[in-house]
């Protein structure tokens, strides 16, 4: 292979991110140098098994990722606003919005959902950590080199570009032979070997960690959402992992499972993707309700209204899940009977998404509403998920399908879902959160400025596009004809956007503000909180509970507050040793092989798989004998360290 | 925010109930798209009423609760949750859902056969083949072929036969109805109709990759008389299809409008050889790893 197939040349938006990649490679290198700073990387955060760590570099990772994703939608955006624009040829449009999809799907919204649970789970049922820390460790890092292997593929060998749901024969190798659909393929299959692991690793920690009174109905809103997306990763994340690994052999090793030639049978691909691509969606939709039920209650002062109804309502939405995949193509001529049974299983989905917005809105109702930043992105949240649960209904109707189908009405429909559930959560979560990690509030004024930017511009950018769909506009067309009459909304929705990225550059922006400048918080329960994790200081210290609390009811810390707080009271003289699991290597340098040998097949160099394959073997096998049992967290040293939380707090 | 919200919906409405024309989906030329419309008309009706009901209650509810002076010092009841509430909109959803169920049921079963008003006339059996990025129209009865255009007599159903000899497209022409997809190796088959004269555009509505946008075509709907004679014309002037010519339409890129007086069904139907096309473009040493560099 020549050297300018191996590098992507002859486009200056790409030699602007080479050159931009790596400046950024030396200033960090440059600056780790600079301030010795090597070990403490090295001690503190690459080898570390602490769940809050874990989570905070999950979020950061998310992060990033939304902004590349979030730029492969400008450069979408900027494309589409006039007619027959040449900004982009079909071809670089078509590999933007295959990354676009897939990065903030798999790369964004699922990492920054899971990176709260990281943070947050163990802390709301009073778990020093999750119940395989090691593993928890390996998810990340498995998480993070399928993210960068995929990452890669713009600058080295050339993107996928057919579309995030990769649909065969297209994605197959007698038509989009090369490296691009290869990376899509190693990428997935890296990071979700960590997603499953996360799933395992979560639902052993709700079930086996929780502390004493706490039944399964004392749990708090968020750790029942994540709970239930556990068992959603556990059944859907496997299918994806056969999916992917049937199309890596059909392309690399030349099997015929979804070919054209020798009797493959593409449609089945697209019954495999959806069978794991419909639960996906509620993998990031259930733990974002979970987050909204936790703000809304905290910031009404009041506690969740039919808690009950709200779990019973996420297992029946978890159930449903595994039973509409059809409605992904309706299109594809099957029997009448076949449309109408998933049409109904598909509608159903909104009864118990009803309830959670009645819920929610009586939860508010004769509250205290307390507006800040986190309670605006969870009030915001509600009006437009209707609007995105509504056209979801319509859309679920197979008849009304046929003309929705593959156009901006669908686009604007899971933009409404995903963004106004997932991403509206994620930032709900992340100002939530915030100070029990970092130890002070991210600032409000600016917090209020970018959401309102945002959630403006995010109904600007896409309510025009439900009139696209019916204007007839097909997604993934790369321009237009001046004739379609499609240039205003599109005009306006390009609008939206901008806005949309001003306001994500101000959150930004409010991160690094708030870092520098913002008021450390006296005390671990900033806003008056009714969850455990809400008892501990801020920042938490890393062993979580001195003592492990006891649970008597819902939102338990509400109560001992209400009863008065001696029940936390630590009295020294009955602490105990702790114990916590010691920080390894192991996870990052076996993510790393694994991503030199999805790099390796890739390209098929199969000496390069092989030996990587083999290292991660020989950490596999060095971890089994590890002989490591952790260490022990001295009485003394608790003492010290709560010592210094509870005068702070003084 | 809600003042936003309320513009905005004002606004959709306005360009919905002016701008219908301009929306083909919602203004149909067919009775396959017509039954759509009002499938769509009648769930956006409905939805209104959810969105206004929730909305309603969302702006009552954080207006009158909201935390202000007067409104700042008060501990909230504790709710557990209202058995008789809970049960209302429980029942309600479905109540709705049902309203949407049961015309969308009736609707699916209906599209499946010729629409209801000329289920008299014979339809007319169109094979409507992708290939990128092209369309191809065969009509064994009249023994014609069309590259990337179509005629249909009006008032007449279609039976559009689809297939793919490649990637798998999606016929689609909104102004008589939804879409259907055309993979390789399948026959999938969808009635369209169209109820008066007119141009219409159509287009594969699946991405199919590089060509995908350009993938386009218009359909001609006009009297029998019209059709009838242009079908006569065809066969008498256009040249007839040989496979070599085929073979190379089927090269990926795209084509300008053809005609010929006699169809590619006869040496393959890709509803039945999934192969065809790929062992073609070997035959003329096309290599799509070359193709894909440039």
């Amino acid at each position: 292979m020549q050297l300018d197939e191996f590098f992507v040349t002859g486009d200056p938006l790409i030699y602007g991110a080479d050159v931009s990649i790596i400046l950024s490679l030396i200033g960090i290198i440059f600056v780790l140098t600079k301030y010795k700073k090597w070990k403490w990387l090295w001690n503190e955060w690459l080898t570390t098994v602490d769940h809050k760590k874990l989570g905070v570099m999950y979020i950061i990772s998310a992060v990033l990722m939304l902004f590349r994703g979030g730029v492969d939608a400008m450069l979408m955006r900027a494309q589409l606003t006039l007619p027959n624009n040449e900004f982009l040829d079909s071809s670089h449009y078509n590999e933007i919005f295959t990354t676009h999809g897939t990065i903030m799907i798999i790369f964004m919204a699922m990492p920054f959902l899971i990176g709260l649970m990281n943070v947050v789970v163990p802390l709301q049922i009073g778990a020093r950590d999750v119940a395989y820390p090691f593993l928890n460790a390996v998810s990340f890092w498995t998480f993070f080199m399928g993210a960068m292997l995929f990452n890669i593929s713009f600058i080295i060998g050339g993107s996928p570009s057919a579309g995030w749901t990769s649909y065969v024969p297209m994605a197959g190798n007698e038509l989009s032979p090369g490296p691009g659909q290869n990376y899509y393929l190693l990428g997935l299959q890296v990071a979700g070997i960590g997603t499953l692991l996360t799933g395992i690793n979560f639902l052993v920690t709700i079930l086996k960690m929780r502390a004493p009174g706490m039944t399964l109905m004392r749990m708090p809103m968020f750790t029942w959402s994540s709970a239930i997306t556990c068992v959603l990763i556990i059944f859907a994340f496997p299918v994806l992992t056969v999916a992917l690994a049937l199309m890596t052999l059909d392309r690399i090793f030349g099997a015929h499972f979804f070919t054209l030639m020798d009797g493959g049978m593409p449609m089945l691909w697209a019954n495999l993707f959806w069978i794991w691509g419909h639960p996906e969606v509620y993998i990031v939709i259930l733990p974002a309700f979970g987050i909204f039920s936790e703000v809304i209650s905290t910031f009404s002062r009041k506690n969740l209204f039919g808690y009950k109804a709200m779990v019973y309502s996420m297992v029946v939405i978890a159930l449903l899940s595994f039973i509409v995949w059809v409605h992904h193509f309706f299109t594809m001529g099957a029997d009448a009977s076949v449309n109408s049974f998933f049409s109904l299983t598909t509608m159903a989905i909104a009864i118990p998404t009803g309830v959670k917005i009645f819920n929610w809105l009586l939860t508010l109702y004769k509250g205290r509403i307390k507006i800040n930043t986190a309670m605006l992105w969870s009030l915001a949240f509600i009006p437009n998920f209707v609007i995105g649960g509504v056209t979801g209904v319509m859309l679920a109707m197979a008849a009304a399908d046929y003309q929705y189908h593959n156009t901006y009405f669908l686009v604007a429909h899971f933009h409404y879902v995903l963004i106004s559930g997932t991403v509206y959560a994620c930032f709900a979560g992340l100002y939530y959160w915030y100070p029990k990690v970092f130890g002070h509030k991210l600032n409000e004024t600016l917090g209020k400025i970018s959401f309102w930017i945002f959630v403006i511009g995010f109904n600007v950018c896409f309510f025009p596009m439900y009139f696209l769909g019916f204007a007839g506009m097909p997604r993934r067309v790369h321009t237009y004809a001046e004739d379609t009459g499609w240039f205003e909304l599109n005009a306006v929705a390009s609008v939206g956007g901008v806005l949309m990225a001003i306001g994500f550059v101000i959150i930004v922006y409010n991160i690094y503000y708030s870092i520098r400048y913002a008021e450390r918080v006296k005390t671990g329960d900033p806003w008056d909180g009714r969850t455990l994790e809400w008892s501990t200081p801020a920042p938490v210290p890393y062993y979580n509970f001195a003592k492990i609390p006891d649970v008597h009811g819902l939102d338990p810390y509400w109560q001992i507050k209400k009863e008065g707080k001696q029940e936390l009271d630590i009295e020294e003289e009955r602490l105990e040793q702790i114990h916590m699991p010691d920080n390894s290597g192991v996870p990052v340098i076996m993510s790393v092989l694994l991503f030199i040998a999805g790099f390796g097949l890739v390209f098929e160099w199969m000496w390069m798989a092989i030996a990587a394959t083999i290292g991660v073997i020989v950490t596999m096998i060095m971890r089994s004998f590890d002989p490591d049992e952790g260490h022990h967290v001295e009485v003394e040293e608790i003492k010290e360290i709560e010592r210094n939380v509870r005068r702070k707090e003084d | 925010m809600k003042q936003i919200k309320h513009l905005l919906l004002f606004s959709s409405l306005l360009i919905f109930l002016s701008g219908c024309s301009a929306l083909p989906v919602l203004d149909p030329k067919g009775p396959v798209a017509d039954a759509q419309k009002d499938l769509i008309v009648w769930s956006i009706s409905l939805m209104l009423i959810v969105v206004a009901v929730v909305f309603g209650l969302f702006a009552f509810i954080i207006t009158k609760y909201r935390e202000r002076p007067g409104h700042d010092s008060h501990e909230p009841d504790e709710m557990e949750g209202n058995k008789w509430l809970e049960i209302i909109w429980t029942v309600i959803p479905i109540i709705i859902v049902i309203l949407l169920a049961v015309p969308t049921v009736k609707t699916i079963y209906e599209l499946e056969e010729a629409p209801e008003s000329s289920k008299d006339k014979e339809p007319l059996i169109i094979h409507a083949t992708s290939a990128n990025w092209k369309w191809f129209f065969s009509y064994p009865e009249q023994e014609i072929e069309t590259v990337n255009y179509l005629h249909i007599p009006e008032d007449r159903p279609i039976l559009f036969k689809l297939s793919s000899a490649d990637s798998m497209a999606a016929l689609w022409i909104p102004r008589l109805g939804g879409q259907e997809y055309n993979m390789a190796g399948m026959l999938t088959e969808i009635y369209l109709q169209a109820d008066e004269p007119g141009v219409y555009q159509g287009r594969n509505a699946n991405f199919t990759g590089e060509g995908f946008t350009k993938q386009q075509f218009k359909v001609y709907a006009e009297s029998p008389e019209k059709f009838q004679n242009w079908v006569n014309k065809t066969q008498n002037e256009a040249p007839a299809l040989t496979q070599n010519k085929y073979d190379e339409l089927l090269l990926p890129g795209h084509v300008p409008r053809q005609t010929y007086s006699s169809t590619h069904l006869q040496w393959v139907n890709h509803a039945k050889n999934a192969e065809y096309a790929i062992k073609a473009r070997e035959r003329q040493g096309y290599n799509p790893e070359e193709a894909e560099s440039h």
